[in-house]
């Protein structure tokens, strides 16, 4: 029985099999009788259509470039727009003596000898039959001229194209960035995204800043138009045809004139500033300088000034915010400070008496203070107002130097901050770990001492200071610097703005902070290091000095600011936050080869929180002109080496 | 003697596959001649990967479908394991994640899968036979989702919809019922915004593509344009060996690959093209025929389930050659140039050879 049944089994299932296997073939059937209908429908019916397609595979597809989207200030002020310009356009493949065709414009429009080096340029970077703009920005009547005598130059073509301008110059460069020419290397990134085909027809792409980080969003979508072509390869008529879409805007979070104003405020000195704003993250102000013309750019930079812009000892290609890498000096010490409160040490009433130096156990070798006659009775708060080195020395130790690190880490410093444009760079907390991968030595409780005034390897860049400083501000809350506040949807004009991420949250006693906070208050108070920085301010502020020396000063040696080559002078930090029980705006300034940070970079500081806080613009007045560019000097500057052997310091 | 050594040799081999087979490949070395530019070394190439994959037929044509059923388990799991190792090491090329360095030579994992799926299934299927439930058709859905999951991730939607087809051929043979397939359609209806919103954007665009290729005429609308005008301009007759326009003037692209068939069509025309879906039909009702004599379960699902995906194939690169389905990457099966796809196929021709071969001994064990 069960035998029978098991066979039934077997036989329903094979059967089953059988009307299934039936069902598979009939829908292989009909899905093949629908491919040869295909066929027939291809291949009789539209025959025509096609044979003459084909017969004439001149169908050409004409690329038409969207516009580029906007950037615009916080405000809405216009960073970077589009417009319209005639071009005169070289075909190289269609001209047989290039140099006399050349030499025949000349004669109708002005092609200077920059219009002619950029052209040999561009021709020695594309194909012959690229059409290559020997002259831009033409005007109506230059435009007319040729027109009328076009028949002479085939080969050569007015054309109407949309150029990137960016009205303010060199305001903000560094952050807004610039367009050039797509190069090589571009291509190939482009084909590797996957993205080639929404290029053809557009030349240029975005580099550095917003232009490249958000090229995708900036670029918008290419159009075309089908055309039939003849056999000279002119257009008959159009077949289809679809409009570009224009690349989206970008406002950014920066405001033009807080930008403008501390520009301004730099004058002919180099160095940065950034500006944040604690609680959203939002970069009101980024500043690199110097600064160059974006517009140089658009066009392809002429070779004079590439040279002069590459060549420069002020380095203004360099983007100083992102890259510049310094040693953050004093303005170190709130946040030493806070890691020695929080570690339970150093809390009031503790005070030491400052003898002017600090020596480690069972060593003679003395770790000056600035201030070589000593502080006196010295506690946390009295410690940050006049930046006392002998304090934060011996704290340091305590610390240790893997716990300092620790928690200074949760502020950013050795690490990215993640902001939205490319480039920026790490600086440097360092470890024992690290001192053995990089120089395979052991660390040594001196390196541990000079840490903590924000000497020895240490270096950040303005950006991480004024993160930092930022975070410092929040309470210990990091949230991610942001340049860029929303995209603006061309089409739909949807705004989306860019969501805020907390990067890290430290867990602070109040306590703790409002010591830090005392005593970086008192520093813009008299007796503070920068007491003229909080000069009838109207609010209060939160700061501190800074100054980063450049060369090594041995034991025994003076310091003497005017002796010394200018370029070799000490750089200048300031870092603030502002109103200091409610801070709406957190900052980093450094004036390379400035001096002191109370006199140099606290100024700039002010003018820029006056602006942001009060809505005050700053007073004409003469630009400092206490530092003048001397011809002679070899050190570059942006990256500042730290000096391994300084063990002995001056600072304010 | 040597009469009865030929005899020995071509034991296990299917003539009525062998001779369409040979004949395709003739046919396809002929086009891709016409489309490589005329150039033999293309052709040479093709040759060796036929070679081999004629070889690896002969091979796996001779093993007793008893033994195939035995590495069912290892072959799967073998082949979901380097899926994985895809996915944590592959080598990205293209924006996707598909090949594995192994020190010697690149694999591509999710092309082994095509054959293991199946066979996982048809053992899985036959283990159970006859005390079929709902729950075993549960299983093997989950055992087909795992790897399509993993290819889709790559993203590799060619591959990941011919696996599923493989794998959907062996449940549907089983038996299925049609409730769950009806269900299952009306549940795919409903869920494709969702299974849209998962798809990558490239692919998305793709189907946008298919729908209207002028959206696109730049980037990969040109493909579907320019393969669109060469077969429909090859008219009844075709323009001649060697003499498609489109061929020759490089306005097709890849056409030695993918767009193959765009080629032929231009070349050798409806007749051509309605011949040619005559071939291949011969080869897919050969395989239902030893489907259908097979004595096992295993042999069964297994040969069935392997002629519905050689139907798939062919199917799925007309219909995007020709314009009615999105471009998806799959080869035209033993027309198209490629090593791989070629080896697949050599594998799955074998195992329908073994199955039709041995069942006299499986009859009488």
């Amino acid at each position: 029985m069960a035998y029978s049944t098991e066979l039934r089994n077997h036989q329903n299932e094979q059967h089953n099999f059988k009307v299934r296997l039936t069902i598979a073939a009939i829908i292989a059937f009909v899905v093949f009788c629908a491919l040869g209908l295909r066929f027939y429908y291809l291949q009789v019916k539209r025959h025509d259509y096609y044979h003459t397609l084909a017969e004439s595979n001149r169908i050409s597809i004409v690329p038409i470039s969207p516009n580029r989207g906007l950037i615009l200030d916080r405000n809405g002020a216009v960073l970077a727009h589009n417009f319209f310009v005639y071009t005169l356009e070289v075909t190289p493949s269609k001209i047989s003596h290039l140099d006399t065709t050349i030499a025949d414009l000349a004669q109708l429009v002005e092609i200077s000898g920059i219009d002619l080096k950029r052209f040999k340029k561009l021709k020695s970077q594309s194909h012959s039959f690229e059409s290559i703009p020997i002259r831009t920005h033409l005007n109506e009547i230059e435009a007319a001229k040729f027109a009328v005598n076009r028949y002479r130059f085939p080969g050569v073509e007015l054309k109407s194209r949309l150029y990137r301008h960016y009205p303010q110059g060199q305001l903000g460069t560094h952050a807004v960035g610039y367009i050039s020419r797509i190069n090589e290397r571009d291509l190939a990134q482009l084909k590797e995204d996957n993205v080639i085909s929404n290029y053809k027809g557009t030349d240029h792409i975005g580099k550095g800043g917003v232009e490249q980080a958000f090229e995708r969003e900036l670029h918008g979508i290419t159009g075309f138009q089908q055309v039939e072509i003849d056999a000279d390869g002119k257009a008959v008529r159009v077949l289809s045809s679809a409009a570009p879409t224009s690349g989206n805007n970008i406002v950014l979070s920066i405001d033009a004139k807080l930008q403008a104003i501390a520009e301004k405020a730099f004058g002919d000195r180099r160095g940065s500033l950034v500006a944040i704003q604690p609680n959203t993250g939002e970069v009101l102000g980024f500043v690199s300088m110097p600064s160059f013309d974006p517009n140089l750019f658009v066009d392809g930079i002429d070779y004079d000034n590439w040279n002069a812009l590459n060549n420069s000892i002020d380095k203004p290609l360099i983007n100083r915010a992102l890259k510049g890498i310094y040693p953050p000096g004093s303005t170190f010490k709130p946040f030493v400070a806070l890691a020695g409160l929080e570690a339970g040490k150093r809390e009031p009433p503790f005070s030491i008496q400052d003898a002017g130096y600090f020596t480690l156990p069972n060593s003679r070798h003395r770790y000056r203070d600035w201030k070589p006659s000593g502080h006196g009775s010295v506690d946390m708060r009295k410690a940050i107002t006049i930046s006392c080195d002998t304090f934060f020395y011996g704290l340091a130790m305590e610390l240790g130097i893997d716990r300092l690190t620790d928690f200074v880490r949760h502020f950013g410093f050795g690490q990215k901050t993640g902001l939205d444009i490319h480039g920026e760079v790490s600086g440097l907390l360092p470890t024992p770990d690290w001192k053995k991968r990089r120089f395979k030595q052991p660390w040594y409780m001196g390196e541990t001492v000079i840490v903590g005034i924000g000497q020895g390897y240490t270096l950040v860049t303005p950006l991480q200071l004024a993160y930092a400083t930022a975070t410092l501000a929040n309470q210990g809350t990091a949230i991610r610097p942001h340049i860029v506040n929303a995209v603006v949807n061309s089409k739909t004009h949807v705004v989306t703005p860019i969501p805020l991420t907390i990067l890290d949250k430290l867990d602070l006693k109040m306590q703790n902070l409002e010591i830090v906070k005392a005593g970086m208050v008192d520093v813009t108070l008299p007796g503070g290091t920068a007491a003229s920085v909080g000069a009838n301010a109207g609010y209060s502020i939160a700061a501190k000095t800074g100054t980063a020396q450049v060369i090594g000063i041995k034991q025994n040696e003076r310091y003497n600011e005017k002796s010394i080559n200018e370029r070799h002078r000490d750089h200048a930090l300031f870092i603030a936050y502002a109103p200091a029980e409610a801070p709406t705006i957190a900052l980093a300034v450094i004036v390379e080869n400035g001096g002191h940070g109370g006199s140099a970079a606290g100024p700039i500081a002010r003018k820029v929180m006056d602006y942001f806080l009060l809505g005050k613009m700053p007073a004409e007045e003469v630009a400092p002109n206490n530092v003048k560019t001397p011809p002679n000097t070899l050190l570059p500057n942006g990256a500042t080496p730290p000096t391994l052997n300084a063990e002995e310091e001056h600072y304010d | 003697m040597i009469s009865k050594f030929i005899s020995g040799f071509f034991r296990h081999i299917d003539s009525v596959l062998l001779a369409c087979i040979l004949f395709a490949m003739m046919v396809g070395l002929l086009v891709l001649y016409s489309a490589s530019g005329q150039q033999f070394s293309r052709v040479s190439a093709q040759m060796i990967n036929m070679a081999v994959a004629l070889a690896v037929m002969w091979g796996v044509a001779n093993v007793q479908p008893q033994l195939i059923e035995r590495i069912a388990i290892p072959a799967y799991l073998v082949g979901v394991l380097l899926l994985i190792a895809v996915s944590l090491f592959g080598d990205i090329s293209h924006g996707a994640r598909r090949w594995l360095n192994i020190g010697i030579t690149k694999i591509q994992p999710s092309e082994l899968l095509k054959l293991a799926v199946p066979i996982m299934l048809a053992w899985y299927f036959s283990k159970r036979e006859s005390n079929l439930t709902a729950i075993d058709f549960l299983i093997a859905a989950v055992m087909l989702a795992i790897p399509v999951l993993l290819i889709m991730k790559q993203p590799d939607l060619g591959t990941a919809m011919l696996v599923t087809a493989s794998g959907f051929y062996v449940i549907f043979l089983a038996g299925l019922s049609w409730r769950f397939i009806l269900g299952g359609l009306a549940l795919a209806g409903a869920l494709s915004p969702v299974f849209w919103s998962l798809l990558h954007d490239y692919q998305r665009r793709r189907i946008e593509i298919l729908i209207d290729p002028t959206q696109d005429p730049l980037g990969s609308g040109y493909h579907i344009i320019q393969s669109t005008i060469a077969i429909g301009s090859g008219g009844v007759t075709g323009k001649g060996w060697l003499n498609g326009t489109q061929t020759q003037l490089d306005f097709l692209p890849e056409r030695t690959t993918d767009f193959i068939f765009a080629v032929f069509g231009e070349e050798f025309g409806l007749i051509g093209n309605i011949l040619l879906l005559i071939l291949f039909a011969i080869i897919i009702a050969r395989g239902f025929v030893i489907a259908s004599q097979a004595k096992s379960t295993f042999s069964r699902l297994l040969a069935g389930s392997i002629s519905m995906t050689f139907f798939t194939y062919c199917f799925v690169n007309m219909g995007m050659v020709s314009g009615i389905l999105p471009v998806v990457g799959v080869p035209l099966p033993l027309i198209s140039y490629g090593g791989t796809s070629m080896l697949t196929l050599g594998l799955g021709f074998g195992l329908l050879m073994s199955i039709q071969t041995h069942k006299k001994l499986v009859a009488t064990g």
